[in-house]
């Protein structure tokens, strides 16, 4: 039997810290203890090697990558080298699939021709940028700095490189329209992407968002008029010719969907490089250290810097199970529902939350309005 | 100051050989913190029953809800000696508690005694529930001494409220004395004047026995305790005792007076005060205003007076943890030992679960049960809006005596009785007209008007007991900037337009907010409550009408809009750990959530929309 991994790389480095942004991410490019961003990439290709150890010393050798997805923070905020290095060194401890999905996210200014085409050549298949929103005034109010006209063309940049394009938008930011919308979601699907991702914006309590909040600067979000944006989203993409396969996540094709995220929604297994990243391997999932400089330390010790871990349940990976299929449009085994949950099923699927075909064919699947409410319907499944 | 004797050198005045000119039993009336404790206190310092070391504040209080709440419930008595004219006399204090709800509690610890101390704060001029306890001292016939007190305040204003006194009593205003509890000043004279103003007792001292219990106790270690004034003949220790009411033989244990704590005696002789002990284990066998007998040669007649206490109030206790239920049956019962006014069954609520249907003599017992469930026993409990009784008659001749709403029967309804009160509200002269508006609202009639004092008005109203156990305290309170005192005394009952308001939710009726009101109010209370129930009921995933209805008549509704999104729109590989426990928190959140129909309504939105309503709050009138 063969085995694949997804591994996941956090890049904890920002320009800018936004407002509503409450991630494990840096702004300063000179952290002590050998965090800094010019050290990232090796401390990470070291985090590498000590992860493989420790998998194959447990019994879980992998035979393959099959994606790998940079994220953050801003990971093209390190040189593509430093990117295309650490995709190098990895290639090096497990072979890279010959369909792998290599992702990176991206600002739309954090990029130039040249360096989207240095990511191509060095293996990146995939660059989801951070477009948020076409709108001036919401990107004001959510911190972004890039101007909107820069993101067709950094789309186009990315394309002529060879590169599959996503665009992620945010709805919801205190003072943005119906009509705000409406234009960012046609400015994206106007760039001719085969992929969007849409999510509401949530204020953590420990973001500079929630203190203006608290302060009555801003307006707090009403789940109403979330709920109209999601279904405006929801009515373009499809218009456009994409179709949702989950909660936040639309594709043009099947095979445009993001498999990196799917591994994480189908319980497969994936590392988490980089401080705070998390990895799960088979029920046991552990988290890194936050800070660069502790993550750099830990390293230099020959240590995992791993911060904590729990072996999660046979109970607890049947909630999970629950909790992540549902959202995804190929929905649920409703064998997977315990025996006492079994009645809801037919309560959401009279109260229009669940496809009342899909579930005759032994599968939960969520509606347009069963998605804005996953999970009260999730709440109802789960033993 | 040193006391005019010490207590073992009165060999005159012994406990059942003191003849009945020596001995002098009085009580003192006073609102809840015009200071009769400190009063109290000085008047034992004074006579050495208790010395300045032994002194604990406020010492008649016992429980410490009473002490917090600044009343006093169970009244208690002491034994003083106290030197006059070179004569020893027995002073017995007997205390009485200081509130609305326990008037007849209050008329046998009037009926113990020859006198009575009005203890009128100099700062604030006399209360409602005062003026109704000097009415009924009068009634007794008891011997009046007014008393202003706290004349060291920079507040008071003795001259204006000497005269209002003086004309309540029927005393020029010079004849009313000044006092201060704390600082001592005026007391020693205050005690003189107990001794040459009040009557001695007059008991026939060779009769059979006759002893009043004013107060009964229960008590861990001793099982109860029972005060008692001796009127004829004597008790002797040893002897066997029968309570007339009941017929029931009891041994005596023990039998002594109070000074400060219980001393054993040979026995109380006619016209003294003391306690005893039978071994019985429940204050129901020792019931306030009951006759005392001996066994042997007893008396024909029980003392004038009697009668069982009868609960006015009613409200269903509900655990929040429904597996707290045997806590709360427990609790009760150890309650009901020394309550003999409290009783409740069982009541199943199909909101609230299992809990009581708990009858009270008034609010403000409501208030300290539920206060010291509460406290004592680490409950917490839901109660429901207070209720009263009502007696309803159906065409068909059929009658229902309805204690609780849910109670009350589906059909043609004849005639609906409600019970009456007497209120007297005590106000300055600038709230008569808001103190009017409310009384009319809440369909008061007046019976009268009296100024007080140039600026101080007596209001007198018969008002439904239904409408004063609502809100209307909370209303006098707010109208009156807190100034507005209140008392009232159920006197009756009359027929009225009343009618049952259902609250329903989706079509199905919440028992716990169904009340009967005034068909003229109905309509106001199903748009209130509804519009209550909008805000505290979270959406669900559906719409849910609440709807108030008399009957099968919808009279109000709201409607609660179906939730449209619930729903995290991140999940990925950090997210799923935090994600799953944040589910648990809501499974859980759920469970505590009761099912109405498909509803899911949170504990606290029973809490608050009763609270509010309860008006449970402020009833003693006492200003903040």
């Amino acid at each position: 039997m063969t085995r694949g991994l997804s591994v996941y790389v956090h890049v904890p480095f920002c320009a800018v810290r936004c407002g509503y942004c409450d991630f494990n991410t840096y702004t300063a490019t000179e952290l002590g203890g050998g965090g800094s961003q010019r050290e990232y990439a090796a401390n990470a290709m070291r985090e590498m090697d000590l992860v493989q150890a420790a998998d194959e010393a447990a019994g879980y050798p992998y035979d393959r990558v099959d994606t790998v997805f940079f994220g953050g923070g801003t990971p093209t905020l390190l040189p593509a080298d430093d990117l295309v290095a650490m995709l190098d060194h990895l290639r090096g401890l497990i072979p890279l699939a010959a369909d792998a999905e290599v992702t990176t996210e991206a600002n739309p200014d954090s990029v130039t021709r040249a360096s989207l085409s240095r990511l191509a050549a060095g293996g990146v298949t995939r660059v989801s940028f951070g477009m948020q929103s076409a709108v001036r005034s919401v990107l004001a109010t959510l911190d972004r700095t890039h101007d909107p006209e820069r993101v067709p063309q950094a789309v186009a940049w990315a394309r002529e490189a060879g590169l599959d394009v996503s665009l992620d938008l945010i709805y919801g930011t205190p003072g943005e329209t119906i009509a705000d919308v409406e234009a960012s979601v046609r400015a994206a699907l106007d760039c001719g992407i085969d992929h969007m991702s849409a999510y509401s914006l949530i204020i953590e309590g420990n973001t500079a968002m929630a203190r203006q909040l608290r302060r009555g600067e801003l307006e707090e979000p009403d789940p109403d008029d979330m709920a109209d944006k999601y279904e405006l989203i929801e009515e373009l993409a499809t218009a456009d010719g994409l179709s949702w396969y989950e909660v936040s996540n639309w594709a043009r094709t099947e095979a445009q969907r993001c498999r990196h995220n799917l591994a994480y929604w189908r319980g497969r297994d994936w590392w988490g490089i980089g401080p705070g990243a998390h990895r799960h391997r088979d029920g046991l999932r552990a988290w890194n250290v936050k800070h660069p400089s502790r993550y750099a330390r830990m390293l230099a010790d020959d240590q995992l810097p791993v911060a904590d871990s729990e072996q999660v349940s046979a109970q607890d990976r049947l909630v999970e199970r629950i909790m992540l299929e549902l959202r995804i449009a190929d929905g649920l085994d409703v064998d997977t529902v315990p025996e006492a949950q079994q009645p809801s099923l037919a309560v959401h699927r009279d109260r229009g939350h669940l496809d009342a075909k899909a579930l005759a064919d032994g599968r939960a699947v969520l509606t347009r309005s069963g998605r804005l409410l996953a999970d009260a319907v999730i709440r109802d499944l789960v033993p | 100051m040193t006391p005019r004797i010490a207590a073992d050198e009165a060999r005159d005045i012994l406990p059942a050989s003191t003849p009945q000119e020596r001995i002098r039993n009085f009580c003192i009336i006073a609102h809840i913190d015009h200071g009769k404790s400190t009063l109290a206190d000085r008047m034992l310092q004074l006579t050495g029953v208790v010395d300045e070391r032994a002194m604990r504040a406020q010492y008649l209080d016992r429980m410490d809800i009473e002490r917090e709440r600044g009343i006093t419930v169970k009244s208690q008595a002491v034994r003083m000696p106290w030197q006059f004219d070179g004569t020893d006399y027995v002073l017995n204090m007997i205390d009485t508690p200081g509130h609305v709800d326990f008037t007849y509690e209050v008329s046998r610890s009037l009926a113990a005694c020859e006198g009575a101390i009005l203890l009128v704060d100099a700062a604030q001029g006399i209360e409602a529930q005062t003026l109704a306890n000097l009415y009924l001292a009068m009634e007794h016939d008891l011997t009046i001494i007014p008393v202003l007190n706290k004349i060291d305040l920079p507040g008071a204003e003795p001259e204006k409220y000497a005269a209002e006194i003086g004309q309540l009593v029927g005393v020029d205003p010079d004849e009313v004395l000044r006092a201060s509890g704390k600082t001592g000043q005026g007391v020693p004279d205050l005690l003189d004047h107990v001794v040459v103003t009040l009557p001695p007792p007059q008991g026939q001292e060779e009769a059979p026995c006759r002893a009043m219990i004013f107060d009964s106790v229960y008590d861990t270690y001793r099982g109860v305790v029972t005060y008692i004034r001796v009127f004829d003949g004597s008790l002797t220790s040893r002897e066997r005792i029968d309570m007339m009411s009941t017929g029931a033989h009891h041994e005596l244990q023990e039998i002594g007076v109070i000074s400060p704590e219980p001393r054993p005696t040979q026995g109380i002789g006619p016209g003294e005060v003391g306690y005893l002990i039978t071994g019985v284990k429940d204050v129901r066998q020792s019931k306030v205003g009951d006759t005392v007998t001996t066994s042997i040669r007893g008396a024909e007649e029980p003392l004038p007076g009697y009668s069982e206490p009868k609960p006015m109030v009613f409200s269903g206790l509900f655990p929040i943890d429904g597996s707290d239920y045997p806590v709360l049956r427990d609790a009760l019962d150890k309650l009901k030992l020394n309550d003999a006014a409290l009783n409740y069954e069982p009541e199943t609520s199909t909101a609230l679960g299992f809990g009581f249907r708990v009858g009270f003599l008034g609010l403000l017992h409501l208030e300290i049960i539920r206060a010291r469930l509460e406290r004592e026993f680490s409950l917490e409990l839901i109660a429901t809006a207070p209720s009263v009784v009502y007696q309803v008659k159906m065409e068909d001749g059929t009658e229902v005596e309805v204690m609780n709403p849910s109670d009350f029967p589906e059909g043609k309804v004849a005639e609906i009785r409600e019970p009456m009160t007497k209120a007297t509200i005590l106000v300055p002269s600038e709230f008569i007209g808001a103190v009017m508006d409310l009384c009319q609202s809440k369909r008061g009639s007046l019976d009268g008007m009296d100024y007080l004092s140039e600026d101080r008005v007596e209001l007198r109203y018969t008002l439904p007991l239904g409408e004063i156990v609502f809100d209307f305290f909370d209303q006098l309170k707010s109208r009156t900037k807190g100034y507005a005192s209140l008392d009232y005394d159920v006197t009756g009952e009359q027929a009225a337009d009343l009618v049952k308001v259902d609250m329903l939710l989706q079509g199905d009726p919440v028992d716990a907010f169904s009340a009967i009101v005034h068909r003229e109010q109905a309509y106001h209370y199903g748009v209130e409550m509804a519009g209550k129930l909008k805000n505290l009921i979270p959406r669900q995933q559906f719409e849910v009408p609440i709807q108030a209805a008399i009957g099968s008549r919808i009279i109000a509704r709201e409607n609660i809009r179906a939730i449209r999104k619930d729903v995290l729109s991140k999940c990925y590989g950090g997210d799923i750990s935090r994600k799953r426990k944040l589910l648990e928190k809501q499974k859980e959140g759920k469970k505590r959530m009761k099912n109405i129909g498909s509803v899911e309504v949170p504990q606290e939105a029973f809490i608050t929309a009763l609270s509010s309503d309860g008006g449970t709050d402020g009833k003693d009138g006492k200003k903040k």
